[in-house]
């Protein structure tokens, strides 16, 4: 909810700044270790745009992969599985010491609107 | 037509914290974010802490709940400063919350503020609060992968605290084993197995305070 709340205030000023009024989609990045679940999202985006100027916008979300550093040899890679942020190197096998590359991203992408 | 944008969507908090942050480092006040589940033993740890160390120091506490003001009774019962914010149902506490809980503190040579933030292992750590380090609290009642579970967590904070160490013998936790999910997700976490009911490795954790605060303090 909060995230959708903060996702509307920034809508609002980049259309305002852009001066169009219709807002048809906004696309949003998330990385895989923040908390969000695009389902929750979702709903939360139809339950913040009913009965306002953006009901009917869609909202588009797009997971980005974690990749860590590698502690050990430096190569970044992308561990599988589900316990993502204990995985050892695929290279080297160390296990500590990672460096987070990417999967902390939660920003707009772009908005569609005339 | 397409509009890129590229914001932050959480920047309007991020803002907020560095302006947080600014104000407490203008005073010199060390602030901590202690994050856990319900139950682990935040309030606990406080007011352990607030009472061993009153003489010493000039603590307050900001306290995050859903609803009541137990634990700012709790807290302030140590004779500290308490601020209770009522999230009202929120999963965790901003920016804002922070900045208006300040205008019932008295900042004037206030040594560290402890903000507890909300019991649970997930949103709290996507809001930062102005805080020099998060702390995360686990107790050995709870599962030893946590970590594992909740790395972002885990990730953020500079310590992690294994609370009710005097229940070891009755459950299966493995300290070990949670202590190094601790390490593996995040090599520089320092690890402070204690008990809040029998003082057991409380010195430790009361020793990285004093340093935190003396580094603050320049």
């Amino acid at each position: 909810m909060s995230i959708v709340q903060n996702l509307l205030d920034l809508i609002r000023q980049e259309m305002a700044t852009h001066n169009v009024s219709t807002l048809h989609s906004v696309k949003i990045k998330h990385g895989k270790l923040t908390h969000v679940v695009p389902e929750a999202l979702d709903f939360a985006w139809e339950a913040l745009t009913r009965d306002t100027e953006f009901e009917g916008a869609g909202l588009e979300t797009e997971e980005v992969p974690l990749v860590l550093k590698c502690g050990g040899c430096g190569r970044e890679f992308t561990p599988e599985g589900l316990a993502a942020m204990i995985s050892p190197c695929p290279y080297c096998e160390e296990q500590i010491g990672h460096e987070l590359v990417s999967g902390r991203e939660l920003h707009i992408e772009h908005i569609e609107a005339e | 037509m397409q509009i890129p944008v590229v914001r932050n969507i959480l920047e309007a908090n991020d803002r907020m914290s560095a302006e947080l942050k600014k104000l407490f480092d203008d005073r010199g006040i060390l602030v901590l974010n202690l994050m856990s589940s319900p139950g682990a033993g935040k309030t606990a740890l406080l007011e352990k802490t607030l009472a061993e160390l009153a003489g010493e120091y000039k603590m307050a506490v900001i306290e995050g709940d859903l609803q009541t003001d137990n634990d700012a009774r709790r807290v302030a019962a140590t004779g500290a400063q308490a601020v209770q914010i009522n999230t009202d149902g929120g999963c965790h506490l901003d920016g804002s919350m922070v900045l208006s809980a300040l205008e019932s503190l008295d900042l004037d040579g206030l040594d560290i503020l402890f903000i507890e933030n909300v019991g649970n292992l997930v949103c709290p750590a996507e809001f930062n609060l102005g805080e020099d380090a998060c702390v995360a609290l686990l107790s050995v009642t709870e599962g030893d992968d946590k970590p594992e579970k909740y790395p972002l967590l885990f990730h953020k904070s500079e310590a992690m605290v294994l609370n009710k160490v005097d229940l070891l013998p009755y459950v299966d936790f493995d300290l070990d084993k949670a202590a190094g999910q601790g390490k593996r997700i995040n090599e520089d976490i320092q690890v402070f197995p204690l008990s809040c009911r029998s003082g057991e490795g409380l010195a430790p954790w009361y020793e990285w305070l004093r340093t935190k605060v003396t580094d603050k303090k320049g």
